[in-house]
């Protein structure tokens, strides 16, 4: 493992897991393994206490943790007999949204990521995560076979926003967001979406319709980013902090607003801490959410997610 | 003594005249200066370089529908401020200067009007009431409307003027994309015709969502048209952009409008378009 991004607030534990090690290794020579217990003991105090205790900011931090588990991760971890297919049709394959055929338990499904790159080289390839309209048209084919042979799909949204570029306006940018949302509020299949890193703006929504939303712990999923925000309304890069506050854009936030359906809980530390048990996690509640929605006859499946959504949003009726 | 003097008349210290308030406008395309009633019986575009520009509710009313037709439904639903949300100062502070200062109760107005006799659903943005923004208000509105015209089975035409989601209402306008299409699709099923005209500027959530989602979609000449907004991107890819870029016209170029309208055939053409439904 090469160098590990530490985040301010985890220094304290790291300080700790290193102390640990040194002590581990005086321990051959002298007896000290009641202290190592014991340190070892406040380690774990020390990690349930700030990961339970992070600003939202410290979240939108976690949630971009460049060693977080991706679309391609979930995909390759949760489900098997995946076969990546490439393409829109139209113009080309964006690497920035990828998707194919895939098994959940057995069960065919059509999986569909925004995926982001795990380096610079790769992060360049995927543009970092930022899909211009081909990707949305990619998500949309993929989403139209599914419709074609009945099944399932799940989508991963990773991003921190469509693509804003000349290329991206001039092949309608928006025209493909807006044609997927349509579309997800028509497609007859189940539709299960996961917010596993940043859910930012219209880029995410346009995969982001469907029956069950679930939303990792540490991640975020709001209008804009904290750092948009800041510059917009406060015309300062530095209020990033009190933007992530007013946004309220934690998946216990979201919750607690009713936009999404579930909250799901990741390893101590994050789910970079330990990925192999997320993956556990998360296949165990995808099929949890995965089973009842089939038996839902279609037209009513539809219903449920076009009434789903008509009821969100806060307003006075006088 | 002076050496010389002066055999002709001073030159007479000229009075600046200032134009009398409120009378002219400059054009902001073409300089032009245009008398205020020329430009309003040219319906507030330039006679000279077409430039249109950005007006309100009420006068697209006046523009577009039957004389007296519109009867605004949906007044009752207004603004909450479900996050506390404070900037440089708290929501729900803007909301009511906003009230105050354009008299409007929200970035939409929807009612009921006619066109040439038909019955209409009608929708009109407002982009002075913070940017057009759509928040749950916005979303609420447009569905209220978008079902009026469903259950009367009445065509559905609104006008777009918006920079995009509220960012005061974050997730929630986010939202609001997936609401306003929720019911579009019920509209397709029913064969509802839904006819958009996009105004300037219509970017962001607005566009992504039921901008670009009419049966047939209009704009105004020289209406700034994207996802996203100038600016953004020229701060994304460190550099200008081209001139025209999102414009109409380049919109159109690019295969994402069905054709661009002066304000002055507006109605007539909608007329037309309505007929044939």
């Amino acid at each position: 493992m090469g160098t590990k991004l530490i985040l301010d607030f985890e220094k304290p534990i790291i300080e700790l897991e290193s102390k640990i090690q040194e002590m581990r290794q005086l321990g051959e020579t002298f007896d000290i393994q009641e202290e190592i217990i014991n340190l070892e003991k406040k380690v774990e105090e020390l990690r349930s206490q700030i990961y339970q205790n992070l600003t939202r900011w410290q979240r939108v931090q976690l949630a971009r943790h460049p060693d977080r588990p991706q679309s391609l991760d979930y995909i390759n971890n949760v489900f098997t007999d995946f076969i990546e297919l490439h393409g829109d049709r139209r113009y080309r394959d964006d690497p920035a949204v990828v998707g194919g055929i895939a098994k959940l338990d057995g069960i065919s499904c059509i999986v569909v990521g925004q995926q982001k790159g795990k380096d610079t080289k790769s992060n360049l390839l995927r543009n970092f995560g930022m899909s211009h309209p081909e990707g949305y048209r990619k998500a949309l084919r993929l989403f139209e076979l599914a419709e074609k042979f009945d099944k399932p799909i799940f989508t991963f949204l990773d991003t921190p926003g469509a693509y804003p570029g000349i290329e991206a306006e001039e092949r309608g940018q928006a025209e493909a967001i807006a044609r997927n949302i349509i579309r997800m509020c028509q497609l007859t299949v189940p539709i299960i979406v996961v917010i596993i890193g940043e859910g930012a703006s219209g880029g995410a929504i346009g995969i982001g319709v469907g029956d069950r939303i679930l939303m990792l712990e540490n991640t975020w999923y709001s209008v804009i980013s904290p750092e948009s925000c800041s510059s917009i309304l406060w015309r300062s890069w530095d209020f990033k902090e009190q933007a992530a506050e007013a946004l309220k854009l934690t998946a216990k936030d979201l919750k607690e607003q009713g936009i999404i359906d579930i909250i799901v809980p990741e390893p101590i530390g994050g789910a970079h801490r330990k990925p192999d048990e997320m993956y556990l996690i998360l296949k165990e509640i995808l099929l949890n959410e995965l089973r009842p929605l089939m038996s839902i006859p279609k037209k009513e499946l539809v219903k449920k997610r076009r009434d789903k959504f008509i009821q969100m949003g806060v307003w006075i009726t006088e | 003594m002076t050496w010389f003097l002066r055999t002709k008349k001073n030159i007479e210290e000229t009075i600046q005249k200032e134009m009398p308030d409120g009378l002219w406008t400059k054009c902001p395309s073409c300089g032009e200066i245009i008398y205020k009633r020329q430009l309003e019986e040219n319906l507030f575009t330039c006679h000279k370089c077409n430039h249109h520009f950005r007006i309100g509710t009420k006068e697209y009313i006046d523009i577009i529908l039957d004389p007296g037709s519109f009867e605004e439904l949906f007044t009752n639903i207004k603004s909450a401020d479900p996050l506390n949300f404070v900037d440089s100062k708290p929501y729900t502070q803007r909301l009511e200067s906003m009230y105050k200062s354009t008299g409007l109760n929200e970035a939409i107005t929807t009612g009921k009007a006619k066109i040439a006799g038909k019955d209409i659903a009608f929708a009109s943005m407002n982009f002075n009431f913070i940017g057009g923004s759509m928040g749950s208000v916005v979303g609420e509105k447009f569905y209220q409307i978008a079902k009026y015209a469903l259950d009367k089975k009445i065509p559905y035409i609104i006008i777009c003027a918006s920079g995009g989601a509220r960012m005061q209402e974050a997730a929630y306008s986010l939202m609001q994309l997936a609401k306003t299409s929720a019911i579009l699709a019920e509209l397709a099923e029913h064969q509802i015709p839904y006819i958009v005209i996009l105004t300037d500027p219509t970017t962001g959530g607005v566009s992504a969502s039921f901008g670009m989602l009419g049966d047939i979609i209009i704009a105004e000449p020289g209406a700034l048209i994207g996802f996203a907004g100038p600016r953004v991107i020229e701060q994304t890819i460190r550099r200008k952009l081209p001139q025209g870029f999102q414009r109409a016209e380049f919109v159109l170029e690019h295969g994402f409008l069905d054709l661009i309208i002066h304000r002055k055939n507006m109605r007539e053409k909608l007329i037309t378009i309505l007929n044939w439904f």
